[in-house]
């Protein structure tokens, strides 16, 4: 009877991951059956009623109205230099791109050493949270929307390099390598070989993360970097329930139109 | 001499052995055919040739240089002057035909042209014509998902007519495309082959179109040069043994039980 070699290999490596995963619930004290305890259903019970009803006054909702625009503002500026970051340094990083890998050629360890700097350098833009890049910045350049751009910008153009250059790897390669062994630049293999192929994965993800960044920039908010975040701060210290139920809902469309967005964004694609 | 292998040896890093002591001398201008049953190896001999691969043992010279002692450029330009046909074409199929077709000179584009050429297509005229020699001018700005393997496959044709190299590699360039108009294929590689006067190495399946439109005819075997002769002195007996392996039956385009001494052999590219 034949059997499967692949079998005990994946039991192996399932079983690993689950032995894994017990620890890390026992360390962090996981147990959900606290929330349903009477007491604590009650405190969330008196919680949740104090966001309603929901403040919708003329002033306030122009209020609302101005700081989501902020956000709004702040987030995609956000993902514009995270971009600009990310664009460039994805191409340096990525194999697919490197012609000295075909036979191998000549310029093997320069591309090498080309490229470890770089991914360090990636690294260390998204390894450092965002919000603690805010507080850097906003020491440096005041409270306002300016210290929320440049810290999206720098997490995630950390992590748009790191995942493009992975799509770029991950993708069919062939076109791209075809182009280098007929004599083509980087650039243009990129353009006409890999960009077609890798596209819609990297549209999806980028308009993922812009709306990861609206949530971002909402976050900072709380440390003094404009939009939305700041008016909630100021709202939840006036204990006013109805105010942040109200910026809330709003943020939950903005949600709903980065999704929009996306989808639509896609089928263009297609 | 364009093309000479001195007793090249190729082993794959999953340590197969794909070619054992090739040793292979073509002219300038010479065409030849290169048949065998699958896995013998002709791909392999093709991109060692085309300087996709590295060989593993003994010299390859392309278009008279050893390309594994050329520096970057020089290996960028030597590339450039060979043109290697897929067996699957390798194009994004998100692209449009002409883009496609006009990637065939990114190695000689400078890269302001490659570039300018993605907003507006270059030499839309010049894409035309190359496809009209494959028969398929009207499909200029189609997208490639929309075609059949046979027209995909006759794109790739198209792109590497357009550079127009000193090298023309082809491996099973008509594996898709039906047998009237596969004949109308090679007989163009033929001709534009002896019209530039330059060197074509094609590897054939049906062995009735090597026959046909080749002067010279490798075989093939596991790894090795199995006979180099003229068509007229390939025998029945030596054809059956190349493809003993393979079948019983020696691959023709009807792929009908063709006696081989029913196969044309006049060879019209002299």
């Amino acid at each position: 009877m034949a059997r499967d070699p692949a079998a005990l290999p994946r039991f192996v490596l399932t079983a690993l991951i689950v032995v894994l995963l017990i620890p890390g619930f026992k360390l962090t004290e996981f147990e959900p059956g606290v929330l349903f305890d009477t007491r604590n259903r009650e405190t969330i019970g008196r919680f949740l009623g104090t966001f309603f009803p929901l403040a919708l006054s003329a002033d306030f909702l122009q209020l609302v109205i101005k700081s989501t625009i902020e956000t709004l503002a702040i987030a995609t500026a956000g993902m514009a230099l995270a971009l600009a970051i990310a664009a460039p340094l994805s191409l340096l990083v990525t194999r697919s791109l490197s012609i000295s890998r075909i036979g191998p050629g000549p310029g093997l360890w320069s591309g090498r050493v080309l490229r470890t700097p770089v991914r360090l350098a990636l690294m260390l833009c998204r390894s450092v949270p965002e919000i603690v890049w805010a507080l850097l910045f906003v020491r440096a350049v005041g409270l306002g929307p300016t210290a929320g751009v440049l810290a999206i910008g720098i997490t995630y153009g950390g992590m748009l390099g790191k995942v493009y250059a992975e799509i770029f790897e991950s993708g069919d390669t062939r076109p791209t390598v075809a182009l280098l062994e007929s004599g083509s630049g980087h650039l243009p293999a990129f353009l006409y070989g890999m960009l077609p192929v890798a596209l819609p994965e990297i549209v999806s993800y980028s308009v993922y993360r812009w709306e990861c960044a609206i949530r971002a920039s909402v976050i900072m908010g709380f440390v003094g970097a404009g939009g939305l975040g700041m008016q909630m701060e100021l709202s939840m210290r006036m204990l006013s329930g109805g105010e942040v139920s109200t910026m809330l809902l709003v943020f939950l469309l903005l949600v709903m139109l980065a999704d929009g967005i996306s989808a639509a964004l896609r089928r263009v694609i297609e | 001499m364009s093309v000479n292998l001195d007793r090249v040896s190729l082993v794959h890093p999953n340590g197969h052995r794909a070619l054992a002591g090739v040793s292979l001398k073509v002219d300038a201008g010479e065409c030849v055919a290169v048949i065998g049953p699958s896995g013998a190896g002709k791909t392999s001999l093709l991109r060692v040739i085309a300087t996709a691969l590295r060989p593993s043992g003994g010299v390859v010279q392309t278009l008279g240089v050893d390309p594994w002692a050329l520096d970057r450029r020089a290996l960028r330009r030597l590339r450039a002057r060979i043109g290697m046909v897929h067996q699957a074409p390798p194009i994004p199929l998100r692209q449009r035909v002409v883009t496609a077709v006009l990637g065939g000179r990114l190695g000689s584009w400078p890269l302001w042209k490659s570039l300018a050429s993605l907003a507006y297509p270059a030499d839309i005229d010049g894409a035309r014509a190359m496809l009209g020699r494959m028969e398929i001018a009207d499909k200029l700005f189609e997208r490639c998902d929309r075609l059949s393997g046979g027209q995909l496959q006759r794109v790739g044709v198209a792109r590497v007519l357009y550079q127009q190299p000193d090298l023309l590699l082809t491996d099973e360039p008509v594996s898709a495309v039906d047998p009237a108009l596969s004949d109308r294929v090679i007989g163009e590689l033929s001709r534009e082959a002896q019209a530039r006067g330059v060197t074509l190495i094609a590897s054939l399946h049906a062995v009735d179109l090597a026959l046909h439109w080749f002067p010279r005819i490798v075989g093939v075997r596991a790894g090795e040069i199995a006979f180099d002769l003229p068509p007229d002195q390939v025998s029945d007996d030596m054809l059956r043994e190349l493809y003993a392996s393979e079948s019983a039956v020696v691959p023709t385009q009807m792929g009908e039980k063709n006696s081989a001494l029913a196969l044309r052999r006049k060879p019209l590219c002299s």
